[in-house]
């Protein structure tokens, strides 16, 4: 039992971070409901809007630095990378049950304008959509059966956590500073891949070039 | 003194939300705290009956409620403001706006008028002509607020500056002083703040020149010592803590359009028929309540107002 647990320990204190804020959130939702002294400004729909966009971006980014991060450090985190993932995806899903629910209330008229005419949100429907075949094969077992054509299905998550950035810097209205943080974070992690994939192919090229000249000799 | 003139276009002198309102949406509220976890139910299975209850009840939060134009809380007129002079988050100004001094305060007067020179507040404002204006405040991110105002008609400050027959708009400035105003050490927006009106509209009856609200003096996050306000246009042409006014041959370029000019035109008229280009402008969220309700053309002063603009092509000229 207390080595199970010594062994999870990691584990269980990520998501408990993870889970900060969700709860915070839900603490002060609930304050607010309830008529009490909360943290949400006088526009709590707003706020919760840009608190669960932002912390899906963060996640977002988190689960692209896992396997950097685990290169260079030699540690072993890439068994923690779906973690995080999944918590993208679960601010992401309350960022958009905001917007359909507490911000829109269903207005599908108005929603289904938003999203076909005014290409900021058109980028933000589209992340969300492309995450969640990526959260509905997270499973263990799935991930077992895809075997090969899971990786490439969970490559989407660079091209979504593209749009997710560019959807987060079209809304903004004046201060762009934190969505061209994200920007340039995100582009360190992409071009970090990049870069390695490059050298990759490189040195299987040379190997090529030099087994072909050992067989032409 | 406080001298109460009543208009056609005056909002009623109704308390803040009304306690019976007050308490049915808190019971309501109660029993719908979970409202989040029904939703996901119901979008599962719109039969449950508990998610329909739930859903029942948010319907009424949504589409029962009260309509008409209850005073915004001053805490949220405190609270939530857009002064990007003292930081770009909602909760900014009143956190950093201390440091701003509206005492004591000039007005620099320039251009094609009569009576150019530095002013006081207690030059340009006479103080026994003050009056409270009750308005609808419709910001461009479509949310609203209806204010207490306190202060004199633009035209009669006008009448005093004298402006010559050459003066075809008025341009207005806000202060620049980043130890005042500690937003402007990062240049968001090329300062200084400018705002300008066509003369017809600022010597409009229902344009004011501010100095208060809620019977108050206008706290530094408000705009103090003086800010215009312009009920049916987008909040942001309310240019806040003027030093600087003038009378001009030329339309002003105003901050906004500088920023984003295919987002943000002079006019700046509340129109639900012209969406801004991220969002619709059809309807707003007035701040207290949870649903979003009708923006009206002209944020509901068009009997007032829409002859100004006869002729005019308002999906151009937005």
């Amino acid at each position: 039992m207390i080595k199970a647990l010594r062994k999870n320990l990691l584990r269980i204190c990520l998501h408990l971070l993870s889970l900060i804020p969700a709860t915070w959130l839900g603490w002060q939702v609930w304050l607010w409901v309830n008529f009490a002294a909360h943290d949400l400004t006088a526009n709590p729909i707003e706020y919760i809007t840009d608190f669960t966009g932002g912390w899906t971006i963060r996640f977002l980014l988190i689960t692209l630095s896992i396997s950097p991060l685990s290169r260079l450090t030699k540690w072993s985190l890439l068994k923690y990378r779906r973690l995080f993932g999944l918590y993208a995806f679960l601010y992401g899903l309350l960022h958009f049950l905001n917007y359909m629910v507490l911000d829109y209330y269903f207005d599908w008229p108005l929603i289904i304008e938003d999203i076909f005419k005014r290409p900021a949100i058109s980028f933000g429907m589209m992340a969300f959509c492309l995450l969640i075949p990526l959260a509905v094969t997270s499973f263990k077992f799935v991930i077992k059966k895809m075997a090969k054509s899971w990786q490439t299905l969970h490559q989407l998550i660079y091209l979504l956590t593209i749009f997710a950035v560019i959807h987060n810097y079209m809304m903004v209205k004046a201060d762009v500073l934190v969505p061209i943080i994200h920007g340039i974070i995100l582009s360190f992690l992409l071009g970090y891949r990049i870069i390695t994939r490059w050298n990759k192919q490189k040195s299987i090229f040379k190997k090529q070039l030099a087994w072909n000249n050992i067989l032409q000799k | 003194m406080l001298i109460k003139i009543r208009n056609s276009w005056d909002l009623s002198d109704n308390d803040v939300t009304s306690e019976a309102h007050y308490k049915s949406r808190r019971e309501l509220l109660k029993t719908a705290g979970i409202v989040g976890l029904g939703t996901a139910i119901n979008l599962l299975s719109p039969s449950f009956s508990f998610a329909q209850t739930l859903k029942n009840q948010l319907a009424n939060e949504y589409d029962g409620r009260d309509l008409t134009d209850q005073q915004t809380q001053l805490k949220a007129i405190l609270g939530y403001n857009n002064f990007y002079e003292f930081g770009t988050e909602k909760e900014d100004p009143s956190r950093n706006a201390h440091s701003l001094k509206p005492e004591p305060w000039t007005v620099s007067v320039d251009g094609q008028c009569e009576n150019p020179g530095t002013y006081s507040v207690e030059d340009l404002i006479d103080f026994n002509k003050l009056e409270q204006r009750i308005y609808r405040m419709r910001c461009v991110e479509a949310w609203s607020m209806v204010i207490p105002w306190v202060g004199v008609s633009l035209s009669e400050v006008i009448n005093k500056l004298k402006p010559k027959s050459n003066a075809k708009y008025i341009y207005f400035e806000t202060l620049v002083d980043p130890e005042q105003m500690p937003g402007q050490h990062r240049s968001v927006i090329k300062w200084p703040y400018r705002e300008g009106l066509r003369m017809d509209e600022a010597m409009h009856p229902l344009t004011l020149m501010a100095v208060g609200l809620y019977d108050q003096k206008l706290a530094n996050q408000n705009g103090a010592p003086l800010r215009l306000v312009v009920p049916w246009k987008y909040g942001f042409k309310g240019v806040k803590s003027i030093v600087k006014i003038s009378f001009v041959e030329q339309k002003p370029n105003t901050s906004w359009m500088r920023l984003a000019p295919h987002e943000y035109g002079f006019y700046a008229n509340v129109n639900p028929n012209v969406a801004h280009p991220r969002w619709s402008q059809a309807n707003e969220r007035r701040i207290g309540d949870f649903g979003r309700r009708d923006t009206l053309m002209f944020n509901g002063y068009g009997e007032q107002v829409a002859h100004l603009y006869d002729g005019m092509n308002l999906k151009r000229n937005f």
